[in-house]
């Protein structure tokens, strides 16, 4: 009987552990990512013109740009492996170039090599209208490796592209105003794939490369090893817990 | 009793550790990126202002005030207001022929302040004389202003500034703009037109268009401000320029590349082939943007190949897009594995070392466009459209061995089964331990 309880315990023990680490860890991932905006709120987040100029952005941190329609606006942020990253983007246009107009603003994600990525889903394309303009775009999770032959989202820079397509020439040129940010959601061990690059996908070339504030991931560290370990601990109680039942059974029928 | 409560207690004590002692830790073992690369010091950006002097800017229409009035309100804030780096020049067009002569007038384009060191308070002097006098020779004045922004490494932008379609016709603005860039010397054209008509927008949108530049419509004298100090401001930021290379047709006659960023052109329906060196244990990785710098049609799509000399293909990248767009672009990555010591050994044995040690692997990158020029466009074939190419070779990954991280489970069916298993295990050991047990009485 004493076992039994002493079993219960180390099991409920065991659980509380693997629900408090959990708890801790999903914790520290909020942290990361709130803190972006706050800590480098100064910093210029103007919009680039280009891949080789876009503005790197913290997740969390607010991208703005002041531009004209027909400008290409980019701007660039870092995401790690297990991040499922999702852009959004406001774009605020003057009273005069709402209308028929035809235009459609849309946003693009690429990756460090410059490969777009899909969204899953967020409306990433919606017709100039008078009123603000929400875009969002949510990428599959960052996965720490893949083939070289596959376009999977890998650890590193990412691109947002932000633009009108469709436009008159009577529309260019219009001001406009836009803000983009990027958070992301943290997959965990359920995306946790084998595997590590060399180096996160960030383009060599880059003067100040986008990096997560506590730099990028390890990659040895899954919720993986916590399931796994528990299991092996469970495993081993269930064996202790089998053999008393035998022995138990014998200790009954003995006297 | 007490040895079993000391091992549940050992494995208590187990699980306590790690669950808190695998915190998630940090740290990439990559290079830091190295940071001589700001400290470039004799690459100060240029930037010249070119501002249309022309008979039209005399139009009071600008919160009523005249063009010429909201020019020069503008370029006195934006001069008080240029970042220190920044060489900044100002050159005019049509300020000074008053005849009718369009020849001579088409020629009429001067340096009002030369591009160097700003003094301010020169600047402002040499803007406050200037008043609307005569044509609008864009083409002239961009070719003039190219010339003045000649030397040094750094980035290079003209902001023009007008408010008419260029007047000297047949030289075409926008392809002059176009031959400017060709020249692979950075340079990058922005416009402004003054409350614009349709072709002028057309216009002065194509030149923006065929340097990478943006174009912005001009109603007020604070949006004119703040666009041409953004600019200048832009001009200052920090970026990497490319380096201009020249692809050639096939993969042995190509350049060499080494990592870093690079620029080229490329015509409709051309190839183009670099050549990288990738060692054992490295990763290749390429990315290349064509730029849409005239008007295409709008279907389109770029395919960067990586091929050994043999001509296999070892990985691509493709991509395609259609309606309006800058530059399309894609990327690839190419892992070398390390070499087998079975190899080593093998070419130890029959070839010099010398050799060995350098088995650098010659991977060719062929990089095609399908752009097509839109019907009617001015501008079909030369130059080519703009290349962009990074070229970086990094440590190769850690391939998997498994799917999951580390061979390691997750979830519910994970710890059914352990359990599962432990019971079963553990009830096996109970019932050998007592047929051992009763062999061991028996006998």
């Amino acid at each position: 009987m004493r076992t039994k309880r002493l079993l219960t315990a180390v099991g409920l023990l065991g659980l509380s552990a693997l629900l408090t680490s959990g708890a801790a860890f999903a914790a520290s991932g909020d942290g990361s990512e709130g803190g972006g905006g706050n800590g480098k709120g100064d910093r210029r987040a103007d919009a680039g013109t280009s891949f080789r100029t876009a503005t790197a952005i913290e997740q969390g941190q607010k991208g703005t740009a002041d531009a004209s329609t027909g400008d290409y606006l980019y701007w660039s942020f870092p995401a790690d492996s297990g991040q499922r990253p999702t852009v959004k983007a406001t774009v605020k246009l003057p009273e005069s170039a709402s209308g028929a107009s035809g235009a459609k603003w849309r946003i693009d994600v690429y990756d460090g090599l410059r490969r777009r990525q899909p969204c899953m889903y967020g409306m990433q394309a919606r017709p100039a209208a008078a009123g603000p303009v929400e875009l969002a775009c949510t990428l599959r999770t960052v996965r720490a490796w893949s083939d070289p032959w596959a376009a999977d989202p890998l650890p590193g820079t990412y691109y947002v592209r932000l633009t009108a397509t469709g436009l008159r020439t009577a529309d260019l040129g219009q001001p406009v105003t836009a803000e983009v940010e990027a958070t992301s959601k943290d997959i965990g061990g359920s995306a946790a794939v084998d595997g590590t690059l060399g180096a996160p996908l960030v383009p060599g070339t880059e003067r100040s490369p986008a990096e997560p504030e506590d730099g990028w991931s390890s990659g040895w560290w899954t919720s993986r090893w916590i399931w796994t370990g528990a299991g092996g601990i469970l495993a081993a109680l269930a064996g202790v817990g089998g053999y008393t039942l035998t022995r138990g059974r014998r200790a009954v029928s003995s006297p | 009793m007490i040895t079993r409560k000391r091992f549940a207690a050992g494995l208590c004590a187990l699980f306590a550790a790690l669950s808190m002692g695998l915190a998630p830790t940090v740290a990439y073992a990559a290079d830091e990126p190295d940071d001589s690369a700001t400290a470039e010091g004799g690459a100060k950006p240029k930037v010249e202002l070119v501002l249309d002097v022309s008979g039209s800017m005399r139009a009071r229409d600008i919160d009523g005030k005249s063009r010429m009035a909201a020019a020069k309100q503008a370029f006195n804030e934006v001069l008080d207001a240029t970042p220190e780096d920044v060489e900044l020049g100002i050159r005019t067009l049509g300020a000074n022929y008053r005849g009718d002569d369009r020849r001579t007038g088409c020629k009429d384009t001067e340096q009002l302040y030369p591009v160097g060191p700003l003094d301010r308070g020169d600047a402002k002097t040499a803007v406050a004389t200037l008043s609307p006098t005569g044509f609008t020779p864009i083409g002239p004045a961009l070719l003039k202003a190219a010339d003045d922004l000649k030397g040094g490494e750094g980035s290079r932008r003209i902001v023009l500034i007008s408010d008419g379609e260029d007047t000297c016709q047949p030289l075409d603005p926008c392809e002059v703009a176009r031959e400017i860039a060709a020249k692979g010397i950075n340079l990058t054209i922005d416009t402004l037109g003054l409350v614009p008509n349709t072709k002028m927008r057309a216009q002065l949108s194509c030149i923006a268009e065929a340097t990478g530049g943006t174009y912005t419509s001009v109603r007020h004298t604070d949006e004119l401000t703040d666009r041409v100090g953004q600019l200048v401001d832009r001009a200052a930021d920090p970026v990497v320029n490319p380096v201009a290379v020249k692809g050639a047709d096939r993969c042995s006659a190509a350049p060499e590349l080494k990592p870093g960023l690079y620029t080229d052109r490329a015509g409709f329906g051309e190839h183009r082939w670099y050549r990288v060196d990738v060692a054992p244990g490295k990763e290749l990785r390429a990315s290349v943007s064509v730029g849409a710098d005239r008007a295409v049609n709008n279907d389109y799509g770029v395919l960067l190949r990586a091929v050994t000399e043999h001509d296999r293909e070892i990985v691509r990248g493709s991509e395609a897009g259609d309606g309006r767009t800058d530059v399309i672009s894609t990327g690839l990555r190419y892992p070398k594995p390390e070499r087998d010591d079975d190899d080593a050994a093998d070419s130890a044995d029959s070839a010099d070392s010398a050799d060995s040690a350098d088995n650098k692997e010659t991977v060719c990158l062929q990089v095609s466009h399908s752009y097509s020029p839109a019907a009617g466009a001015a501008a079909k074939g030369k130059p080519g459209l703009p290349v962009e190419l990074t070229v970086d070779v990094v440590d190769a990954p850690d391939g998997p061995s498994d799917v999951a991280a580390f061979g390691l489970g997750r979830g519910w069916w994970l710890l059914g089964a352990l359990v599962l298993t432990g019971f079963v295990g553990g009830v096996l050991w109970g019932w050998l331990a007592r047929w051992r047990v009763a062999v061991w009485r028996t006998n």
